[in-house]
């Protein structure tokens, strides 16, 4: 499998979120900054940090995943310097805390390549993840048994993805549960009748590698990160730093860096789309 | 310090075997302690979620979703024990197989290196074992059954990770055997065949049972591999190509993005793993005891 420098951070990044499940005590100082959460902001928040190191001399930028509810979290209880959170902020979570975007990342339904299919309305997407079609010809398809694929709970990707369709975790019947995008990417590939939903950048980036995967489009809307950078796209989220209060010091200078042009290319090789250019 | 069995192992130590009896007593004691305070820290953790949901949840509830309040426990004890079970009965034969034939019809030298091999298998990592269940086991099965990853094939892959420890704890059994048994076999005019079976086997039968029920414990506890494989969807199985999810595929899976309740729900899951991994064993104990001289 070939990889570009910025894949293998990140596959160790996922790697370290299974393991380092448990948090350990942080000790913030002044020359150092610990991030931790979402696992889908982690690793750009770790490339970012990488530049900011050598622009800063002497800084520290520690950042550990452990999803969007941890760093919400820790930074409510000041485990950590700066949340890194994969969705909008909710209203009680705005009393105490601060969100600044850095980038956007949308959610598109994949499908194995040698599937016939090209297009699930949202009615059937919802019918089968409810269980009421299970086979792919109830949906103009091949006469093969529909494997569900859905999120585990807490991963903000499985929050969003029953927020637009409107759905609990409980109402869905499911055959696989994964953890993370790379998991849900290698069950399609392994299973011709397989239905899972993964971030959109992940997804361009592996079928550029050849995976056998393919985007589906969302009303009528193509999978793809233009779409997501022009907002057309139904099923967009945005990768925030979450702060307690105002920032200041050091983590101001890293949000106000994080948030800058400076890392724009940061965040494509990420595949996923930069602040400016999604206004 | 004199107790009231006579084994002179139970009498005060001598002054020279003071410092070695009380250091052995200290680390037999932190042993138990570590034991102690694990079990302390999940209680703690998980006692929000036993006192103010109740165990009876746990054991009762429909389905498992802590963050709508149901917390149904039961489907993931049932796989764990299914998958642990089968990977014992899978395992077991074979394992006994290699071990038998490893001592007795092959020669020192392959026996040797086929040894190693055993050892290098059982070093394995589990999550290679679950990545390679993950790209090739799964997509087979998921040919002719879908969803592929399932029960069926969690178990084979914990009967993967067991076969060596079980291969290797029944040839050390084996070759634990007094050659004067195996020799009065040969005057006897046994076959070779008898002796394995009727003499060797029988002897090592505690050896090899231990080892089965050590197998059995790792595979109740075994997580990133069963993670990978077998699906993660909570329910009690219909068949072995349903998906399932054990109790530490749980705690893994969830763990990392838990808070709150969820957090407390998953430690209680912690304390019924090690409860079903101590059942089981206490039960495989109790099963196998029939077979094995006692003491």
């Amino acid at each position: 499998m070939t990889s570009s420098t910025t894949r293998p951070t990140r596959r160790l990044l996922l790697l370290a979120a299974t393991c380092a499940a448990l948090p350990v005590g942080i000790h913030a100082s002044e020359k150092k900054l610990v991030l931790t959460g979402s696992s889908t902001v982690a690793p750009l928040a770790a490339e970012i940090g990488k530049r900011f190191e050598k622009l800063n001399p002497g800084t520290q930028i520690d950042v550990q995943t452990g999803g969007s509810s941890r760093g919400v979290n820790d930074a409510r209880v000041g485990l950590s310097d700066i949340g890194l959170v994969s969705r909008d902020l909710k209203s009680e979570e705005l009393q105490q805390l601060q969100a600044f975007t850095i980038a956007y990342d949308g959610i598109c339904m994949i499908a194995h390549k040698s599937n016939p299919i090209t297009t699930l309305t949202k009615q059937q997407i919802v019918d089968i993840y409810t269980g009421r079609v299970t086979n792919w010809k109830e949906v103009g398809g091949i006469d093969r048994k529909i494997t569900v694929v859905n999120k585990a709970e807490g991963r903000s990707t499985l929050e969003l993805f029953l927020h637009h369709f409107g759905l609990a975790n409980s109402q869905i019947k499911a055959q696989v549960v994964v953890g993370d995008n790379e998991q849900d990417i290698k069950t399609v590939i392994g299973n011709v009748g397989a239905l899972a939903y993964v971030s959109i950048g992940t997804a361009e980036f592996d079928v550029e590698q050849g995976l056998p995967i393919k985007l589906l489009p969302m009303d009528g809307v193509n999978a793809t990160t233009t779409n997501v950078k022009n907002r057309s796209f139904p099923l967009t989220r945005v990768l925030n730093l979450v702060t307690k209060g105002q920032p200041s010091g050091l983590s101001k200078q890293f949000i106000d860096y994080a948030r800058s042009e400076s890392v724009h290319d940061l965040v494509k090789d990420q595949y996923f789309v930069p602040l400016a250019s999604a206004k | 310090m004199i107790s009231s069995k006579t084994s002179t192992l139970y009498l005060s130590p001598p002054r020279s075997d003071l410092w070695l009896a009380l250091s052995l007593r200290l680390l037999a004691a932190s042993g138990i302690a570590l034991l102690a305070i694990i079990v302390w820290c999940l209680l703690a953790e998980a006692w929000n979620v036993l006192v103010g949901v109740g165990v009876w949840h746990f054991l009762t509830d429909a389905s498992w979703h802590p963050t709508e309040g149901t917390f149904g426990l039961a489907p993931m004890a049932v796989a764990s024990i299914a998958s642990a079970a089968g990977s014992v009965l899978v395992a077991g034969p074979i394992g006994i197989g290699c071990a038998v034939f490893c001592k007795y019809y092959c020669s020192p030298m392959w026996s040797g290196a086929f040894r190693q091999l055993l050892a290098l298998f059982a070093g394995i990592p589990s999550v290679v074992f679950g990545f390679w269940g993950l790209v090739t086991l799964v997509p087979l099965i998921a040919d002719n059954n879908p969803p592929g990853a399932s029960l069926l094939a969690g178990t084979l892959v914990l009967a993967m990770m067991i076969l060596p420890t079980v291969a290797l704890t029944s040839h050390a059994a084996l070759a634990s055997v007094p050659n004067s048994f195996l020799s009065a076999g040969h005057a006897l005019g046994l076959r070779r065949g008898t002796i394995v079976l009727k003499v060797a086997l029988v002897a090592a039968r505690s050896g090899i049972l231990a080892g089965i029920i050590m197998a059995l414990g790792r595979a109740l506890g075994e997580t990133m591999a069963m993670l990978m494989v077998s699906g993660n969807i909570v329910q009690v199985p219909s068949s072995v190509f349903d998906s399932v999810r054990s109790l530490a595929a749980n705690i893994a899976l969830e763990m990392a993005y838990a808070t709150g309740t969820h957090r407390s729900a998953l430690y209680a899951c912690g304390i019924a793993l090690i409860v079903v991994v101590a059942v089981s064993t206490l039960i495989a104990d109790r099963l196998t005891a029939g077979g094995r001289p006692r003491g």
